[in-house]
């Protein structure tokens, strides 16, 4: 597993602690799947913003619909 | 024979508890029945004269069977039967279940003094168990209870768990809920809303900002709702001592809900004379805190009214129920497209449902229509929040 990974996890484990990566669909919506509500999500944006140094602009939020394109997106920022 | 739990099929009668012609009131024990549960005791739920057994002693019935005839006052013709209200959970006795049919020592009649041993008889003293709960014999000689019968008798640890107890949250929220609907008359009005403008001001104030500072459309509603507040004052505040009692500040309360059941709705002290920034702030700080469990007891007490939002994945619209002492609940449903009229012209523009469900008592739907209209208005002019 990536470092990239192994903090998107993190960070979804911080907001979503009753929710298993192991359980969810990773190409389906990432909201939808940790059941994650608009302010959830903004704290997940700012944490992951903040540990990888990205600024994660709003314009951007469509790449990051999916935990795999999450990742994706991440890994694009984080090389 | 009622059913004292979903597994239950059929129950022994070890004893009545009253007898013929005796008066019986709603609650009142009729009877000692043993399951497989062990001895738990019939309550009446009838005001009237028990007329006549239908069973004996010692029979097993299948649940269902009627057990005794109780006259009700004033009825001429006795056709009721006993059954029992909710029986309370007894601890099970630690003997096999006994079928008294068969069994040597006779069922204890009434008034029959019960067989136990000085030690068992403290200790269930102690312990706050009533032997004769326990059946109709113990496992000593004589079918005396011994302090194993009893030891084993301990609810604390013989106790059935109880079905579906409600966790701390689920009775807070049923405790108020059933209040509000028992006590508060209210009405409900609805409005469509334009939410272009805001989203709009949202997407452009957040393009050039750290996600740490950025807005969220909640915010919008929370200062809309409080702004409009400042006029529309028999929505904000408490009924309490038979009268509305409007409230000095604006404290809205947010609904957040908490992960793994139940929602709370904490205040935002003073919510109208924060900014956008100063909003968010509240709400991030807020919501953070209820999900780590931390949120204080005057921030449940001193909402003034509650704010509840379905966020992007819920539905059109919801009519809330009141939050006792408070006298209002704004509901805003999930911003959706759809057709709506602009200067004449069907458009497709991001609407939601904005509701109120008031209490009749503090205010009449006129003023709430018009306190609707108001936090529509601060809505359609977002820069002015």
């Amino acid at each position: 597993m990536t470092e990239t990974e192994t903090l998107l996890r993190a960070e979804l484990h911080r907001i979503a602690p009753d929710i298993e990566i192991e359980d969810i669909d990773r190409d389906e919506e990432l909201r939808e799947e940790f059941d994650i509500d608009s302010l959830d999500f903004l704290n997940l944006v700012t944490a992951l913003g903040k540990a990888l140094n990205t600024p994660m602009p709003e314009a951007d939020y469509a790449k990051m619909g999916s935990f795999n394109d999450m990742l994706a997106y991440l890994t694009q920022k984080a090389t | 024979m009622p059913s004292l739990g979903a597994d239950m099929e059929a129950g022994t009668l070890v004893e009545w508890l009253k007898v013929p012609g005796d008066a019986v009131a709603s609650g009142d024990l009729l009877a000692v029945v043993e399951t497989q549960k062990g001895a738990i005791e019939v309550e009446v739920f009838e005001e009237g004269t028990l007329e006549e057994y239908l069973i004996e002693i010692g029979k097993k019935v299948p649940v269902g069977t009627p057990m005794a005839m109780i006259r009700v006052k004033g009825e001429v013709v006795a056709e009721k039967t006993a059954a029992p209200k909710a029986p309370k959970p007894e601890p099970a006795a630690s003997k096999p279940e006994p079928t008294p049919a068969t069994s040597t020592p006779t069922p204890r009649l009434k008034g029959d003094r019960i067989r136990i041993t000085p030690a068992a008889l403290r200790l269930a003293q102690s312990k706050g168990i009533d032997a004769r709960t326990l059946g109709d014999i113990g496992t000593g000689p004589d079918g005396a209870f011994t302090l194993a019968d009893i030891e084993a008798a301990d609810p604390s640890v013989v106790s059935p768990p109880a079905v579906n107890p409600m966790d701390g949250m689920r009775a807070a929220i049923a405790a108020a809920m059933s209040r509000s609907k028992a006590e508060i008359p209210h009405y409900y009005l609805a409005h469509a809303v334009d939410l272009t403008a805001a989203q709009a001001f949202v997407d452009q104030t957040n393009a050039n900002r750290a996600p740490d500072e950025r807005l969220l459309l909640g915010a919008l509603y929370l200062k809309a709702v409080a702004k409009a507040l400042r006029k529309y004052t028999e929505f904000n505040g408490h009924f309490s001592d038979g009268a509305f009692q409007p409230a000095s500040a604006i404290n809205p309360g947010m609904a957040i809900t908490i992960r793994g059941g139940g929602l709370v709705a904490p205040a935002i002290f003073s919510a109208d004379s924060l900014d956008l920034g100063g909003l968010m702030s509240s709400i991030r700080d807020l919501a953070g805190r209820v999900r780590a469990g931390r949120f204080r007891a005057t921030e449940l007490s001193d909402a003034t009214i509650t704010v509840t939002s379905l966020g992007e994945r819920g539905v059109d619209q919801l009519f809330g129920v009141i939050y006792p002492p408070q006298v209002a609940i704004i509901g805003i449903g999930t911003p959706h497209l759809q057709p709506f009229d602009v200067n004449g012209a069907v458009q497709s523009r991001l609407t939601t449902t904005l509701t109120l469900a008031a209490d009749h008592r503090a205010s009449d739907g006129h003023r709430g229509a018009l306190f609707l209209r108001a936090i529509n208005k601060h809505l359609q002019k977002p820069e002015k929040l």
